[in-house]
């Protein structure tokens, strides 16, 4: 047997034979995540002729991006899901207020070591973070493995980036993967899996690891896996009744990547002088430390997210406002990544610094994060967010200016009405 | 599928986005693809779903169509007309996507050779993309990718593997 990737080794599990990059091969999922656009794959489904989802426990379905619905057209698609999920005896479904799905599927148990999970959304890499072969799919590819159980993969080849240093205060794994995003590009992983390692990413929580993950598509990858230890296991272990913390390590030893393993590159990064990062308008690997757009005037402050809606990015942010108020020309939008987060939020006493501080909370969900709901842009306007992408036309109008920072960026600049370096408020 | 497309370029640069090929206030709001037709590429290029005509290729840089896995970025060019795609890379889920709707397209540098207006000749046996610059070579696809672009996409490709 030769050395292996992580993707090698999950994918070839389900082959039976080793792998190598460029191979395709087929692979039934563990599961398969869709979200609003299950309306829309409900139809493609149909059209295909199955009466019948191949595994109704294979499905996860999780309102969220535009939920609640914003008009009749968004009711009327909920209710169309809503009547899939009766209609097919699909357990696993998520309904308004829940979450997003890229918090939801984790924390009720549907991720885990050596799973493979593809999902119609293309943050579902963010799985990654505890081990999980996670990648993500269009619409009729959802609806094709629905009909079929299965779907065709090519065998990736993998990058390998090694992070070092101990993180400065108020700089956050959000800076750590805004500032790889900016030196290796838009489509610096593109087509490859990405294998994520060092102390740096040891020493983050379960949280932190998730917005690499999470970010991961944001420079094309495919998929992105960082190792599971005894922090992710711990995490993992009450929400996977099947397992517990013994049985998860094993079954990332089955997968984890084998010394001397072949990669296309590795990459190395120090962040123990990284500043505070900016993704500038319109790309997402157009970063600049935060010291070259201090005081640019923000109208909206958006604290939420997949990348950044957990309980420590809230925490941070109430650290940085409590007892203080966000600056009078700034609309501060808070939204916890989850239910689970909200109440954690709410019993820790940080909703009610953030709405002090003038801070409006929207309920847990994608919000304006794509422009249809709770908080687009005007014209003209500027929002720093911690979203993942800051495209142009993406939080509504095409003429409004998206920056992407940590949640203690916003926060800071939340406080004085232009974007502001964290480690100075 | 055609072996042989000759069509007029829209030219483009790299790392096009879906947001800006279909905005993401609209995913959820249309349905039917001549609705997306006429939104194509409204945040990069406005005058496009007013003058492309059935035929057209799109010739671009690197990365083209990364962002999200929104398929109407797919389905509103190919029901613009867009007869394919031809850029120096795809993002990954844009790539399967084009596939799925049994929308060709190319992996090569012709963006080097070409104007917007430019007539190009792309041959898909041949492996061929003729610019007035000069002629670009592609890689084949994989015969899995091939064979779903053959059956006229994944949704009649699937149905004939279940026999339906």
């Amino acid at each position: 047997m030769s050395a292996h990737t992580f993707v090698e080794k999950v994918l070839a599990r389900q082959a039976g034979r080793e792998l190598s990059p460029g191979e395709i091969i087929t692979v039934r999922p563990d599961r398969l995540l869709t979200h609003d656009n299950t309306a829309d794959i409900a139809r493609k489904f149909r059209k295909i002729g199955v009466r019948r989802v191949a595994d109704p426990t294979m499905n996860v379905i999780v309102l969220d991006h535009v939920a609640p619905a914003a008009n009749e057209t968004y009711a009327a698609n909920h209710r169309a899901i809503r009547e899939f999920v009766a209609e097919q005896g699909i357990p696993a479904f998520y309904d308004v207020g829940a979450g997003i799905c890229h918090q939801v599927l984790p924390e009720h148990g549907h991720a885990w070591p050596g799973a493979i999970i593809v999902g119609s959304d293309s943050h579902t890499p963010t799985y990654g973070a505890f081990g999980a072969f996670a990648a993500g799919i269009g619409r009729t590819e959802a609806a094709a493995v629905m009909a079929t159980g299965s779907i065709w993969l090519r065998v990736p080849p993998s990058i390998k980036i090694t992070i070092h240093g101990h993180l400065p205060p108020r700089v956050t794994p959000k800076d750590v993967i805004l500032h790889i995003i900016g030196e290796i590009g838009a489509d610096g992983a593109t087509y490859q899996a990405v294998e994520f390692g060092g102390e740096t990413v040891s020493a983050m929580s379960v949280a932190g690891r998730m917005v690499l993950a999470n970010m991961a598509a944001e420079m094309g990858a495919k998929n992105a896996v960082i190792a599971p230890d005894e922090k992710t296991l711990a995490w993992l272990a009450p929400r996977l009744a099947a397992h517990d913390e013994r049985s998860l390590a094993q079954l990332w030893a089955e997968v984890r990547p084998d010394d001397g393993a072949s990669y296309a590159r590795e990459l190395h990064f120090d962040v123990s002088e990284l500043p505070p990062q900016i993704a500038k308008p319109h790309t997402v690997d157009n970063v600049v430390p935060v010291t070259d757009v201090l005081g640019t005037k923000i109208d909206q402050a958006l604290l939420g997210t997949c990348t950044n809606g957990r309980l420590e990015d809230l925490r941070i942010a109430a650290e940085i406002l409590r007892g203080r108020h966000v600056h009078p020309g700034v609309r501060l939008l808070v939204l916890p990544a989850s239910r689970e987060v909200l109440l954690d939020a709410l019993a820790e006493g940080l909703i009610r610094d953030l709405v002090a501080a003038g801070a409006t909370l929207l309920n847990p969900g994608c919000g304006p994060c794509l422009g249809a709901h709770e908080g687009a842009m005007a014209p003209g306007e500027v929002t720093l967010s911690t979203a993942n992408r800051n495209f142009k036309g993406r939080m509504g109008s095409q003429g409004a200016f998206i920056y992407l920072g940590s949640p203690a960026t916003v926060a800071a600049s939340a406080l004085r009405g232009e974007i502001s370096d964290p480690r100075a408020v | 599928m055609q072996t042989i497309i000759t069509g007029r370029v829209w030219k483009y640069g790299d790392d096009v986005n879906t947001d800006v090929i279909f905005p993401g206030k609209y995913t959820y709001s249309l349905t039917e693809p001549q609705e997306m037709a006429a939104h194509a590429l409204e945040d990069l290029d406005p005058a496009f779903a007013a003058q492309v005509q059935p035929g057209d290729i799109i010739v671009a840089g690197r990365n083209w169509g990364c962002g999200s896995s929104r398929e109407q970025a797919v389905i509103c060019l190919k029901a613009a007309g867009v007869g394919a795609i031809v850029a120096r890379s795809f993002s990954r889920i844009y790539f399967r996507n084009c596939i799925n709707h049994a929308l060709p397209i190319v992996t090569c540098d012709a963006v080097d050779g070409v104007n917007s207006g430019d007539q190009i000749t792309i041959d898909f046996a041949a492996g061929t993309v003729t610019t007035p610059q000069g002629v670009y070579t592609f890689p084949p696809l994989s015969p899995e990718a091939r064979a779903i672009l053959e059956d006229g996409g994944l949704i009649p490709h699937v149905r004939k593997q279940l026999g339906l």
